[in-house]
């Protein structure tokens, strides 16, 4: 098994021709590309989304109650994804929710990947009764279904963002702190660690300076992933009601209420549905690829 | 030995369940929101919230209530549902059975489908046709049962309306039934116009439970059979002229099921606790669909049974994986 030291510290002319760097490598990639450019497309419509859409996605119109989206019978001009039965918007209320997905996507999944990565660390690096404690931890944690834990969470603390956030973490860090600590007990049998130990450098500085960077490629692609699922997680709350308030228009909100009307507005459903699916498996790709470049393993 | 696996297994599940009751009774009782707050009238004085406490036992000390409901489960009492006003015992055995069936539905047609285009894909080796499976493969796995769900509502219930939303059965033919295992009771006595439209209920469930499983089998299977189609018992059995498919099944199939079967066990755990959502969508009447209600309802002693009994569940998976693994691995039998 080969393992690359942080790019910076590595001298090309010692190891003969320089491998393409992990950035030029992933340019090259397609699926990398495309996943990448819509999540940008994403977090684009998410910030600029009073600009961008084209109604106010709260404004009710009763007269304009389920209009179906643009090319069917009966669609009204302006309204290009139809209305709901409230008469709002259907486009603008989908672009409004990139906020609180992309939010719950890299706060939540950033938080649990920091506990889940410094617990996993800890275990992995100093293993003994440390190891056995937060291993029996994670073991007590997947015995729970997430779905029931996460709502459970969410009943008990109330519902709103930080909530599902915080929800979301409890539940993740799991994912994180179980592959970090299998690579970290990994690259704690390398010989540079030895290395490290023998010229005097004290735990943390091994643990932190030496093992660390070379666990972060695994992790970054483990966060992709885990935004992905974050953002699912998230629309699961909103479609049980226990996510933001109902003001604030939410994918999950939209598909519970497209799911009630789902005889009479289908579209209600099918937007914000095709706008999970596709932010889903953007997220998904993107992590399949950073994997499959960034880990020395994966790539060959 | 198998036998000292087993005991071990058994062993770290029970320290296991006792950390998850504790992590449930705790949480439930730190928090604020009790179930009396939760089903008190406007009018009701602060000595009427305090005789309704000491009704459910919630007056006493954490230690004491604790204790309380350890014993009780010892000895098979998990309380009385503080909304349903039944037995928590008796309200589980009423709806376990409903989840078991869709969960088993579910493994079974993740089972064929993950197989049956591994195979495939592997037949198709090196066509465009792998190029298609491979791709279609790694955006499935990206996609949850709660996306699937709602997919199949749009296509069988609003485009090609032919399956029924909500509910395990119609209504006018749930009679008659001995146990809650409708399904497999109406197949047993031959009532099979019933079993039709048990599972015209549980077609939507069930797919959209099964395909995040298949899609993971597929990958994995497909994995094995392509390192096992290049070994040399393989090649050997080509020279002698089976036909491809045999070499897949006959040969390959054999070797390479061993990891796959490890991970489908895994994978089954998250299958179980996605019946918790998908359940709710199609209002079917299992224990997922019956979480939902008794955490909205702060329903503790429900909420505590039901935790243990995934728990539960998840552990007993856990280790019949364990054991199908190392009864299949002769190497792994006498560590």
């Amino acid at each position: 098994m080969e393992h690359w030291a942080p790019a910076s510290t590595t001298s090309a002319a010692d190891i003969g021709p320089r491998p393409p760097s992990a950035a030029a490598r992933l340019a090259r990639d397609p699926k990398v590309v495309c996943a990448g450019g819509f999540i940008l497309i994403l977090i684009i419509l998410a910030i600029g989304a009073p600009f961008i859409a084209p109604q106010d996605p709260l404004a009710q119109n009763l007269l304009l109650a389920n209009v179906p989206p643009a090319g069917f019978s009966g669609a009204e001009a302006g309204y290009f994804l139809g209305t709901d039965g409230l008469g709002r918007d259907v486009l603008s209320r989908v672009i409004f929710g990139t906020r609180v997905s992309l939010t719950v996507a890299f706060v939540a999944a950033g938080l649990a990947c920091l506990i889940g990565s410094l617990l996993g660390l800890f275990a992995g690096f100093f293993g003994g009764l440390v190891d056995a404690l937060i291993s029996r931890l994670v073991e007590i944690w997947m015995a729970f279904p997430p779905v029931l834990l996460s709502i459970l969470l969410v009943a008990v603390l109330g519902t709103g963002l930080h909530s599902v956030i915080i929800a979301i973490v409890v539940i993740d860090w799991t994912r994180f702190c179980r592959v970090v600590r299998t690579e970290t007990m990994g690259q704690a049998q390398m010989d540079y660690v030895t290395a490290a130990r023998s010229i005097g450098f004290g735990r943390p500085a091994i643990l932190f300076r030496e093992i660390f960077p070379n666990v972060v490629p695994v992790l970054i692609a483990l966060l992709t992933l885990e935004m992905g699922i974050a953002v699912v997680v998230e629309a699961i709350l909103s479609f049980v009601g226990l996510s933001v308030s109902s003001d604030t228009p939410t994918w999950g909100g939209m598909i519970a209420e497209g799911r009630q009307i789902v005889h009479e507005a289908w579209w209600v459903l099918a937007a914000p549905l095709a706008a999970l699916f596709a932010t889903v498996v953007a997220f998904n790709q993107l992590g399949d690829g950073l994997a499959r470049s960034l880990d020395p393993v994966l790539r060959r | 030995m198998l036998l000292a696996i087993v005991l071990n297994r058994m062993a770290m599940a029970l320290v296991t369940l006792a950390g998850v009751a504790v992590v449930v009774f705790v949480l439930l009782r730190v928090v604020p929101g009790d179930p009396v707050s939760m089903m008190i009238s406007p009018g009701a004085t602060p000595a009427d919230i305090a005789a309704l406490k000491a009704h459910y036992g919630l007056d006493a000390p954490l230690l004491t209530q604790f204790g309380i409901w350890v014993k009780g489960i010892v000895t098979g009492d998990f309380g009385t549902s503080i909304t349903l006003h039944r037995s928590v015992t008796e309200i589980l055995a009423d709806r376990l059975p409903a989840t078991l069936e869709l969960a088993a539905l579910a493994l079974v047609v993740a089972v064929a489908l993950g197989g049956g285009v591994a195979v495939a894909g592997t037949l198709m080796s090196r066509t465009p046709g792998e190029a298609v499976i491979d791709g279609l493969n790694s955006i499935m796995l990206a996609v949850p049962d709660f996306i699937w769900a709602m997919a199949l509502v749009l296509l069988f219930v609003v485009a090609i309306p032919v399956l029924p939303l909500t509910g395990r059965i119609d209504p006018v033919l749930a009679v008659g039934f001995r146990t809650n295992f409708y399904l497999t009771e109406s197949i047993l006595t031959g009532r099979f116009a019933v079993a039709g439209n048990i599972l015209s209920h549980m077609v939507m469930p069930t797919v959209a439970l099964a395909l995040p499983l298949a899609a993971v089998i597929t990958r994995l299977l497909k994995q094995s059979l392509k390192e096992a189609m290049v070994q040399d018992y393989v090649l050997l059995a080509r020279i002698k002229g089976f036909r491809e498919l045999r070499l897949v099944l006959q040969e390959a199939l054999r070797n390479a099921v061993g990891p796959t079967l490890a991970l489908t066990g895994v994978q089954f755990t998250f299958l179980i606790g996605g019946t918790v959502i998908v359940e709710r969508i199609f209002s079917y009447p299992g224990i997922g669909n019956l979480a939902i209600d008794a955490v909205v309802n702060r329903d503790f002693p429900l909420i505590q049974g039901l935790v243990l009994l995934f728990g539960l569940i998840f552990i007993l998976i856990n280790i019949g994986v364990d054991l199908t693994v190392a009864t299949l691995n002769p190497r792994l039998r006498h560590a």
